[in-house]
């Protein structure tokens, strides 16, 4: 079937149809036939045009919706045009160019006394568009016998307008700008803030003070407030589910050791920020110093396999309570026999560490700490830091406690930083607030062989697997870690009923790339925990929720679960479970 | 249907005379419209609170008359078709002069009269009835060289485009002059006087410009979709983005729930999002089928007023669908126009069939005994 005619076809001719024209006929079919050609061709023309222009369509559509991939799709969420706006202090933003600190231009209003006609009318008129203010201070002030005296700070552009209008002479603007946290809460304790002069009083803003007001680049931070909003909301939710005093929550790049979150509550709003002394000013994240507990059995453990004195197969005697010198030692979950050093972590053997421990030696230990920066302030770009308190001098007893986190106090990035050295492959960086270069390659300092790092995150594994953190695991994520019951020491006792429960966790654990921690303060036992105050019921289900939310925001893909990690003859369970993982 | 070779009958003769390979794309062209307005208008629907259904129940009811009148008409030998046209002119052109006094003001522009709850836009009916008639005028201009068919067929478009500009309706205004100027192109106009209609349809780009204060956003808007609000453009092109080849699927695409004109004017940004470049294109050579098909007929005819008028209606119709689709990509400043057969609008429907069937009507295959003339 053609669709189109090719071929025109000849013009008809009737019987009898030239005998019969008349003259008229014959010329009226001239201009006709004459008239039709010119019209065919310039239908043909007509034609030609159209085809043209809906190729030229069917073109386009394919090249929008297939080819033309790069131009046009925005990444970013649209801004407002603010070339023209001269800032004194640079924004502060996160690592995907959220704001998290910006200013804003505004006037404060001021008044020339000796301009001032009439006090009370004036102050009158004032009130009247800005009612907030008081009508006799506002006299009082104008009355007063200086030159020049404020009367607001801070008015947005309606209220300056209707100051204006009202047309009274002696009041004067005085351009300034004033810092906007839009984030509030969520970052207030590394963002910090500034004071009415907008000088930085606290966290980055003090920090990098002199380099904001300089520079007109935005600082980047490392932190992404998707995975900030994240912890904060978690760690919020287990600080209330126990009734808590307080919590932290940080989550590292543990290759680069970029503080993608941290969180300390409770915080504050920066944008009405409370009195200096209230103590959600203080940042439990890198200034608060804390007995860590048996979180700190993976440095003892690494330390231990690392110096040799340790393998993954040595076996040490828990049985009973451990008396040293004066000091008795006993395990939160006794098991009361030998136990292999995998064992010693899965069911956090505060005897077993111990006697690791007094093997290795004080110097081994205390030379490993150092490595992992437990034993020096933390270096990260924050003026509000602890310095650690450890034992001066360090005795045998030091070195036994110290094993299973007591008897010295590091701040929660301490932790942090030191257990993602663990499992990165045993490379300590420094901490930092500040974004790294993508790619940027960053200098490590060796502080255990790789055959101790992969160790450790196998050992990490079996702890979620099979023992005390089994609440954390996220399936598909592989997540490997630790559990913490610090009980608090006050005045030199501990009290039974005050801990420090966390779980510091890192994945996916066969190539890890995030440390996760949850701490959470004086937790008080719910029904649903059974009573249970341990970092396995606090912290590890906290840790679980994060992760199974960040970690599809930063683009990692569940894996398929691999079988449980080849602890054969190692690991001696105590219940059917345990033993089919590990046979 | 079936009719045998020897039937003479009104719709026996119809049956093997008329283009059934264009009726076939048309009715192709207004399924795709149902399925489109099904996708498209809901969203709309409920974004202005009506119900779900309501803009497709209505495009519905017009779907049967829409199909029946078109089918009527081109059962109607090419003398009635112009009957049909000249008095179709004459009332859409009083109506578009009452619509000034009358009419109800939308989005700023008086288009619409209501007659007992039927709403009508007089001057979609002016653009199929107008080629007809004009197209008779340049006919007999040429047949009967003292006929002052030009300055006549001239004279209705002045009037025409004066109604339009005064609603105001530029992307109309547009259309029918194309149609009379590819009319008068095709009836023999010298070819130094296109060139000055050439010129003329820039200048009239240039004055609508300077007069109306939309076009001139719209242009703007065009040239620099940063400087303004470009966003039902910009959001039609990320719309075929994300649809690419396959599209997302029915009911998965999200330009229609943000975008205002989703059911009439970006209509075929739905199109693209949910069903792919795929549908589109399928879209886009039906268009050319249609189009290309019909003029292609018309060569084998030899009457000048049915050339002339094939000739006019076909370049309404498609360059209504081209209008409307290089606004949609971005090839053009936006004009207010709807696809033809596609998108939502009663008016629309109910003219675009009063022209297509004149258009089928008039490029039915004529035996030497039956020549419209006579």
């Amino acid at each position: 079937m053609k669709f189109f005619a090719t071929k025109r076809p000849a013009p008809r001719i009737h019987a009898g149809e030239d005998l019969q024209a008349s003259v008229a006929a014959v010329r009226l079919h001239g201009v006709r036939s004459h008239a039709l050609e010119t019209g065919r061709t310039r239908l043909v023309a007509t034609a030609a045009t159209f085809f043209l222009a809906f190729a030229v369509v069917g073109v386009r559509m394919v090249d929008v919706a297939v080819l033309d991939h790069a131009g046009g799709k925005t990444k970013s969420a649209p801004q407002a045009r603010s070339d023209q706006i001269d800032i004194e202090r640079a924004d502060i933003l996160d690592r995907n160019g959220v704001i998290l600190a910006t200013s804003l231009p505004t006037v404060s209003l001021y008044a020339k006394i000796h301009e001032i006609a009439d006090p009370q009318e004036a102050a009158a008129k004032l009130v009247s568009v800005l009612p907030e203010m008081d009508k006799a201070e506002v006299v009082s002030r104008l009355s007063s016998d200086r030159q020049f005296v404020y009367l607001r700070r801070n008015l947005t552009p309606r209220q300056q307008y209707d100051v204006n209008a009202l047309g009274i002479p002696g009041l004067y603007f005085e351009k300034g700008e004033r810092r906007v946290y839009p984030h509030g809460n969520l970052v207030a304790h590394i963002v910090g803030m500034t004071d009415v002069d907008n000088k930085g009083i606290a966290g980055i803003e003090k920090r990098f003070d002199s380099a904001l007001r300089t520079s007109r680049q935005p600082l980047r931070m490392s932190l992404d407030v998707r995975l900030q909003t994240v912890v904060r909301n978690e760690v919020e939710q287990a600080v209330a589910e126990f009734s808590a005093i307080g919590g932290v929550g940080i989550v590292m790049d543990v290759n680069t050791a970029e503080v993608l979150a941290m969180v300390s509550l409770p915080d504050f709003d920066p944008n009405d920020p409370p009195p200096s002394s209230d103590t959600r000013m203080f940042n439990r994240a890198t200034k608060g110093l804390y007995e860590m507990g048996s979180t700190f059995k993976l440095f003892n453990t690494a330390a231990a396999l690392d110096f040799g004195s340790a393998t993954i197969n040595s076996s040490y005697d828990a049985r009973g309570a451990f008396h040293f010198h004066d000091a008795v030692i006993h395990d939160y979950h006794p098991e009361n026999r030998w136990l292999t050093v995998p064992e010693i972590l899965i069911h956090s053997s505060n005897i077993g560490a111990a006697k690791m421990a007094l093997e290795m030696g004080t110097p081994t230990q205390r030379a490993f700490l150092t490595k992992v920066g437990l034993l020096a302030p933390i270096p990260i770009e924050l003026p509000e830091v602890g310095v650690p308190q450890i034992p001066n001098p360090w005795r045998e007893i030091n070195t036994a406690t110290i094993a299973y986190g007591h008897g010295i106090s590091v701040t929660p990035l301490h932790l942090v930083t030191g257990v993602s050295a663990l499992v990165n492959g045993g490379e300590y960086r420094p901490p930092t607030l500040l974004a790294r270069l993508p790619g940027e390659a960053i200098p490590g300092e060796r502080i255990e062989k790789k055959k101790t790092s992969d160790d450790m995150r196998q050992l990490m594994r079996m702890v979620v697997t099979s023992g005390t953190g089994a609440k954390a695991d996220v399936p598909g994520y592989l997540v490997g870690g630790k559990t913490g019951t610090a009980e608090k020491s006050v005045n030199g006792s501990y009290r039974k009923k005050a801990v420090l429960s966390s779980f510091i966790a890192a994945f996916p654990v066969n190539d890890p790339r995030y440390c996760v921690l949850v701490m959470v303060d004086e937790p008080q036992g719910t029904k649903e925990s059974h009573g249970f105050i341990t970092g396995g019921w606090v912290a590890a289900p906290a840790v679980a929720r994060i992760i199974a939310q960040i970690a599809p925001l930063v683009g990692l893909q569940p894996q398929k679960e691999l079988p449980a990690p080849a602890a054969k003859g190692i690991v001696k369970g105590t219940g059917s479970r345990e033993v089919a993982a590990v046979e | 249907m079936s009719f045998g070779r020897t039937d003479t009958s009104t719709l026996g003769r119809w049956w093997w005379t008329v283009d059934r390979w264009s009726i076939a794309a048309l009715l192709i062209l207004i399924g795709v419209g149902v399925l489109l307005t099904m996708a498209a208008s809901p969203a709309v629907a409920e974004r202005i609170g009506a119900e779900p259904f309501h803009f497709v129940r209505r495009q519905f009811a017009f779907l049967l008359p829409s199909v029946v009148l078109m089918l009527g008409v081109s059962v109607l030998p090419p003398r009635q078709v112009r009957r049909l046209a000249v008095l179709g002119f004459l009332m859409a052109v009083v109506l578009m002069a009452a619509v000034l006094g009358l009419g109800a003001e939308v989005k700023g522009a008086t288009r619409w009269l209501t007659f007992g709850g039927l709403t009508i836009q007089p001057s979609e009916f002016v653009k199929p009835t107008f080629a007809v008639s004009a197209a008779w005028m340049f006919a007999e201009c040429r047949l009967n060289p003292g006929f002052p068919g030009k300055i006549i067929a001239t004279g209705m478009y002045v009037v025409v485009a004066a109604l339009l500009l005064a609603e105001p309706d530029v992307g109309q205004t547009l259309v029918v002059s194309s149609i009379w100027a590819a009319e008068f192109f095709i009836a023999g106009l010298p070819m130094i006087l296109v060139g000055g209609l050439v010129l003329l349809g820039m200048g009239g780009g240039v004055a609508a410009y300077f007069v109306f204060p939309h076009v001139q956003s719209r242009v703007a808007r065009f040239l620099d979709p940063q400087a303004g609000d470009a966003y039902q453009v910009m959001t039609a092109l990320n719309a075929f983005r994300h649809g690419g080849l396959f599209g997302t699927g029915p009911g998965e695409g999200r330009v229609k729930l943000v975008l205002p004109d989703a059911h009439t004017d970006f209509i075929l940004a739905v199109a693209g999002e949910e069903f792919g470049v795929i549908l589109c294109l399928a879209v886009v050579a039906l268009f050319a089928f249609v189009v290309l098909r019909g003029l292609s007929r018309l060569m084998r005819d030899d009457n000048l007023f049915i050339v002339l008028a094939g000739g006019g209606l076909f370049v309404q119709f498609g360059l209504q669908a081209l209008i409307n689709m290089a606004s949609t990509l971005r090839l053009m400043p936006t004009k207010g126009m709807t696809l033809p057969f596609i998108s939502y609008g009663g008016s629309s429907m109910l003219a675009l069939a009063l022209g297509m069937g004149m258009a089928l009507s008039l490029t039915r295959t004529r035996y030497g005994g039956e020549e419209a003339e006579r």
